[in-house]
């Protein structure tokens, strides 16, 4: 498991996959948005409206998925103690913030024509936006101590207690009553949305998540190399 | 062709709502882009710097 958590290792092993997910996810980027904007059909009920999902749902997708990624490299963080870990959990954290704040502004576009109103306190969307304001509250805490690593202790907690909203956003729409449709990809029975639709969104997710996965990558050997820095700057 | 293009553009009169919400996707997956791999190539340029002092 951690054969590639060893920063040098890390460092050769990034350094060959970069280029590699950089390309793919421009390729798919490209491919995705020429599928949503032109070639996927308009909605029966919702005309041309429905191509806000082409963002809205995957952004909605690694919003969670990048809190997944902070959650778990935080727990091995302060388990194992390595350092690895917290530069992950610390640099996918700003990733998915941004990908939440494209979610529930795409989604509040999205409500306005199809809802008639841009907000509603209703699960789904409240729950988003809490975890919105726990990735503000984890990179603010982690920042709010003198000695780092005590910043990322306490971040990892707080990142570890908000895993608890990860299930109440994908399941918000069941619990409760709400304006926000229910799932209708990843459900029992299969998924509910036209091929036509599918393929384009698919696209558009796999490029999203490649387009975190590079971001990623080159945060932390960012931070490897500041650290290096840090390091020559002593001995110097 | 003109016609065909507004009429593209109109996205069935919801333009108000498709193209800005493809534009704040755009607008804040660059900004992280920008702001990713500036940092990397300022540190490289950094340590660039510094391994050329040493001996």
């Amino acid at each position: 498991m951690f054969r590639f958590a060893n920063p040098a290792r890390f460092m050769r092993f990034s350094a060959a996959i970069l280029p590699w997910c950089a390309g793919a996810t421009a390729l798919l980027l490209a491919a995705g948005l020429v599928l949503a904007l032109f070639v996927s059909p308009p909605d029966y009920q919702q005309g041309e409206a429905v191509r806000i999902m082409y963002v809205h749902v995957p952004a909605a997708y690694l919003a969670s998925l990048a809190y997944a990624v902070v959650a778990v490299a935080s727990a091995v963080s302060l388990i194992w103690r390595h350092p690895l870990a917290d530069i992950a959990a610390q640099e996918a954290a700003p990733l998915g913030a941004g990908f939440t704040l494209i979610c529930l502004i795409s989604g509040s576009l999205w409500g306005e024509p199809m809802w008639g109103t841009w907000w509603v306190w209703d699960a789904r969307l409240t729950s988003v936006l809490v975890l919105f304001f726990l990735y503000l509250g984890y990179i603010a805490l982690v920042h709010a101590f003198d000695d780092p690593t005590r910043g990322a202790r306490a971040g990892a907690i707080l990142a570890l207690v908000g895993v608890v909203n990860l299930p109440i956003i994908k399941f918000s729409v069941d619990w409760w009553s709400t304006l926000h449709q229910p799932e209708s990809i990843f459900r029992l029975g299969g998924p509910t949305i036209a091929a036509a639709m599918l393929w384009p969104l698919a696209v558009m997710a796999l490029g999203f998540t490649l387009f975190f996965v590079t971001l990623l990558l080159v945060r932390m050997r960012s931070r490897l190399l500041a650290a290096k820095i840090r390091a020559l700057r002593l001995v110097g | 062709m003109m016609v065909a293009i507004e009429h593209y553009l109109a996205m069935g009169g919801y333009a108000v709502f498709v193209w800005p919400a493809f534009a704040v996707a755009v607008l804040i997956m660059a900004a992280l882009a920008i702001d990713s791999v500036a940092g990397y190539r300022r540190r490289l340029r950094e340590l660039a710097l510094l391994e050329g002092d040493l001996p």
